[in-house]
């Protein structure tokens, strides 16, 4: 393919990304953005040229000790549930914006562990860019088969160089608070680790089943070349130390490693989304593993003898057989994998640079600017010009360093070096009385073993057999040979370096830290970071500070960089969320909070310095530290359980006045009931009261009125004790403490016994009754109550039917379900209004115009209640005659003798 | 010249008593069983004074007085509510109606009588 085609699909592939950034920017916070599979795939930002080409190098070379890199993470990768999301936390409490900011906070807030982390990873990512660029360069040629020119005008990597550095320098410092999430970018990343992914399975499978007959081809194929045996083991105990170190070391780089650090910990938008990642994220490495040694072992067969880079096999073989469409598209594929983690990388490391080393030892004295404008302008120009430069440098580096090393060995360089961070790191994470001096010398000493045993002997070159540096140690001395040092000779130059500078890390970090006491701010922000998951919500409180500062002066501080409103704003939060009301006087929660606002704007350092010189802080002991904190970890705890407490009370209130709702309804039914019912008992009394105060002081009551006057007071008593029986009884049924007694009884012989006592009022009013009573009907009913009804029944179609020519009909019908009751009349009928409202309390007495004092209102209420006891129905109607009232009995009555 | 009283109440008991009582002191005395025929009653006659109960079928006190306000015939005609319903609210609203007095049941029938001279003696 020719060189300029190429270009043309590499800028449209480039502006692809700049469409999808600027897109994903745009609609920040949609679903599309933000979810666990955006996060998860950014995460793939792990898989760098070096897992697309270098893998395959590795894999054909050396066999399988590639695995490695991706057997760290998925070793510690299901622990992330509960470390990542730890980090996650105190990052986002304290306003981190990078691993640099992560370390030095915990370690008191120091300035110089910021720098020197930020240094660190300066020296350890630089090549790993310039690893990637080399890459993009090489692949480049092969695709185009063109040679590598020393004329850096004629090399297409200083321009893409240039386009990334734009593109990261604008994208990567949209916000001036480094801490905000750039979801420009993570899209645009996890859509090329998806794209990069999709390639080179698209190769793997092309490569195996079209280049070669499946695996079983390319294993029998294999199997006749030289080494195939040896490099399909482990190859004994000292590789099984290599490959335990390896994985360790891989496993350290995915907390470690800057761009990680920034995708899994900055860019994280929802703790939820580790729990996808954690299962996704293996699957992905996984995959990007399936082919590799078909590839490698494919590459092995086809170019047996001849003198080519392995790690290109995946370009080499399309290309080899012909095919430039997959060619171009495994190079598109490695190009993202490359360009995605320079992108990240160098976001990652200006942060630091800015925010850890250039602001707080340089430009802060610049920043003091009255205006916030020009204090952020400037700002993002040193992140931009600090992308800028690093993209570049690492250019540099490319040009005239690393052109000699393979992918794999840079990368573990890369790693090692990152390592050094690893004690200080997890030691945050966990131990508290880890200290700043043990952090710092840890590094430091790390660093120099590193640079002896691996830098060094990298520059100089491995291969220089001019130097004897390497092969006889330094000054000759051979205990001191930078590769087998203190006479350790087993182990690959890369586990060598990783044990060597990690035992003195760890020992020095730990040794310092037992021997000698931190000072109390270390104290107080081990507390913070150990115990995250308690001050979670309150953190400020966990912020121990004496001293004297004025509010005034720190919103002063405050505006320079967030600008008037803001700050305002922010301070007002700042109020409401400790309830309190604004003061003349800072705490130390406001210090604390200050202080994070500006992290991440400057870096927690240059935040702590600009603070500081604002306020006056007395020394406090770290037995006070202690006390302090024990206190705030107490009012903590009772400000958590007042929260649930008070969340239950809300729950519980909700819950009250939901009943109470309905307390009220049925208190007002209540209410309407005792004003009938106390109506009701009123009124015979009324009659009873009336006439026995005519009797008592009237002596001249003629005699026939007197007894008729005592009649009343016989018959309202009676009206009034049939009430309250009434009454009581129908209270009992609606509270569900009137129980039926279910037997079995035959229908027809209760409603016979039921109207035998009623024969009397019926000759009386010379009514004909028509019943049919040479029937059984048997079924089970409560025998007391059923005659109740029927006599109540019976009793009210007795009193409607007219003086003359009255008619009943009790008639009973069964059907499948249910045996139906009818009791008819010939009266004046029921209004049709009233038709449901006649069983209703107390309805007869409004609007039935029945002679009193016989009804008490109450009978057809109990009625309702007997039958819907049973499960039945009971209603009424009019036919042509007059009512009918009817009421139904399940046939079967299953329900229980209740 | 005897004063007219009708008696309004669907308690034949209570009316029997109220009746008795008026009659002794020298009322003639109407008799309605509900607000209906108390209307119809005074279509024909003008009592002096009207006792009512609020709770009854068909016209209930209330409509009754309504009636009995809007028939210029009756200005001069007194009304009693005689009722159970004994909550202040039933005999603010009882009052504001325009009844001249409100009494309450069980009532004393001395008590009633004298309240009925009183109404008619002003």
């Amino acid at each position: 393919m020719s060189s300029l085609g190429l270009l043309i699909i590499l800028g449209l592939y480039l502006g692809m990304l700049f469409l999808i950034a600027h897109w994903a920017e745009k609609k920040s916070n949609t679903k599309w953005t933000n979810n666990p599979y955006v996060y998860t795939f950014s995460l793939a930002v792990y898989c760098t040229a070096w897992t697309y080409y270098g893998s395959i190098g590795v894999a054909a070379k050396s066999g399988l000790s590639y695995l490695t890199v991706y057997l760290g993470p998925i070793i510690i990768i299901p622990a992330w549930i509960i470390i990542l999301k730890k980090i996650i936390r105190i990052s986002r409490v304290n306003k981190i914006s990078s691993i640099a900011d992560f370390i030095s906070l915990r370690y008191g807030n120091s300035r110089f562990l910021g720098a020197v982390v930020t240094l660190v990873c300066v020296f350890g990512i630089l090549p790993y860019i310039a690893l990637q660029m080399k890459a993009i360069s090489e692949t480049f040629h092969i695709v185009t088969r063109t040679a590598f020119s020393s004329n850096i005008f004629n090399d297409t990597t200083t321009y893409v160089a240039i386009a990334l550095a734009l593109f990261a320098s604008y994208y990567g410092t949209r916000y001036v608070d480094a801490s905000e999430k750039r979801r420009g970018i993570v899209t645009a990343v996890a859509m090329e680790s998806v794209l990069k992914l999709f390639f080179f399975l698209l190769v793997g499978i092309y490569v195996t089943f079209f280049v070669f007959d499946g695996f079983d081809d390319i294993y029998s194929k294999a199997s006749v070349l030289e080494g195939f045996q040896q490099k399909n083991t482990i190859g004994g105990i000292p590789e099984a130390i290599n490959w335990f170190f390896l994985c360790i070391l891989s496993l350290f780089a995915i907390f470690l490693l800057p761009r990680q650090f920034q995708m899994a910990v900055i860019e994280n938008n929802r703790e939820n989304h580790i729990k996808t990642s954690i299962w996704l994220f293996p699957l992905y490495l996984l995959l990007f593993n399936l082919f590799v040694y078909p590839i490698a072992w494919g590459g092995n067969i086809l170019f047996d003898g001849q003198n080519v880079n392995a790690d290109n096999y995946s370009l080499l073989i399309p290309q080899h057989v012909g095919n430039e469409f997959i060619t171009v598209l495994v190079f598109l594929g490695g190009f993202s994998a490359a360009i995605s983690m320079i992108i990240v990388s160098s976001i990652g490391l200006s942060t630091m640079l800015s925010n850890n080393l250039l602001i707080p030892y340089g430009f802060l004295g610049s920043l003091q600017s009255e205006e916030q404008d020009k204090n952020n302008k400037k700002i993002v120009n040193i992140r931009k010009i600090g992308i800028f430069s690093l993209i570049i440098l690492s250019y540099i580096i490319y040009r005239f360093y690393v052109v000699d090393y393979n992918l794999f060995s840079i990368g573990l360089v890369s790693f090692v070096v990152i390592a050094q961070l690893a004690p200080a790191f997890f030691g945050a994470l966990l131990w508290r009385r880890g200290s700043l001096n043990g952090a710092v010398t840890g590094i430091i000493i790390g660093f120099l073993i590193c640079l002896y045993t691996l830098l060094i002997p990298y520059t100089i070159g491995i291969s220089n057999y001019e130097s004897t540096f390497i092969s006889d140690g330094l000054f000759g001395i051979s205990l001191l040979k930078p590769f087998e040092l203190f006479g350790l000779d087993y182990l690959s130059p890369i586990a060598h370096a990783l044990f060597w500078s990690l035992f003195f890390n760890v020992m020095a970090y730990f040794g310092i830290s037992v021997s000698f006491k931190g000072n109390y701010r270390e104290r107080n922000y081990a507390e913070m970071f150990v115990d995250i998951d308690k001050y979670i919500t309150m953190h400020e409180n966990a912020f121990v500070w004496k001293g004297t500062a004025y509010t005034s002066d720190i919103q002063k501080v405050l505006v320079r960089f967030l600008g008037e409103e803001r700050t305002k704003r922010a301070l007002n939060l700042f109020h409401l969320k400790y309830n309190l009301d604004k003061k003349e006087l800072a705490d130390a929660r406001l210090i604390k909070f200050a202080e994070n606002l500006l992290t991440g704007h400057i870096g927690t350092a240059s935040a702590r310095i600009l603070i500081s010189n604002v306020v006056k802080e007395d020394k406090i002991s770290l037995k006070e530290v202690l006390n302090i904190l024990e206190e705030s970890k107490e009012n903590i705890i009772i400000n958590k359980k007042l929260t649930e407490t008070s969340k239950e009370l809300k729950a519980m209130t909700g819950k009250l006045q939901q009943a109470n709702e309905q307390l009220m309804e049925k208190d007002k039914q209540k209410d309407e009931f005792l004003d009938t019912v106390t109506h009701e008992l009123r009124t015979p009394i009324t009659a009873i009261k009336a006439a026995s105060e005519i009797l008592h002081d009237d002596d001249d009551v003629p005699e026939e009125l007197k007894k008729q006057f005592l009649q009343n007071i016989i018959s309202e008593s009676d009206r009034l004790n049939r009430l309250i029986d009434k009454i009581l009884d129908l209270e009992k049924f609606e509270t569900g403490r009137q129980k039926i007694t279910l037997s079995k009884n035959n229908l027809i012989q209760t409603i016979n016994k039921a109207i035998e006592p009623l024969q009397q009022l019926i000759k009386n009013k010379n009514i004909e009754v028509t019943f049919d009573k040479n029937r059984e009907i048997i079924t089970y009913f409560d025998y007391d109550r059923i005659t109740q009804v029927v006599t109540n029944l019976v009793s009210n179609a007795i009193k409607f039917c007219p003086e003359k020519y009255g008619k009943i009909e009790i008639s009973i019908e069964e059907n499948e379900n249910e045996i139906v009751t009818k009791i008819s009349d010939n009266g004046k009928g029921i209004g049709d209004k009233d038709l449901e409202m006649i069983f209703d309390k107390f309805y007869q007495s409004k609007n039935q115009n029945i002679k009193k004092p016989i009804g008490s209102g109450l009978g057809l209420a109990i009625c309702k209640q007997i039958i819907e006891h049973h499960k039945g129905k009971i209603w009424a109607e009019n036919s042509k005659e007059g009512a009918v009232l009817v009421f139904t009995l399940p046939k079967y009555n299953t329900t229980t003798h209740e | 010249m005897s004063k007219k009283i009708l008696i309004v109440d669907d308690e034949p008991n209570i009316v029997m008593s109220l009746e008795y009582t008026f009659k002794k002191n020298n009322f003639e005395v109407f008799i309605a069983r509900d607000g209906q025929e108390a209307l119809d009653i005074l279509k024909v006659q003008l009592p002096d004074i009207i006792i009512l109960d609020i709770m009854m079928p068909l016209v209930d006190g209330y409509a009754t007085l309504d009636q009995i306000k809007k028939d210029e015939r009756l200005q001069h005609c007194k009304v009693v509510f005689l009722s159970a319903k004994n909550k202040e609210s039933d005999i603010e609203k009882g009052l504001s109606l325009g009844a001249d007095a409100y009494m309450l049941k069980p009532f004393s029938v001395k008590k009633l009588v004298e309240q009925v001279n009183e109404l008619l003696s002003n």
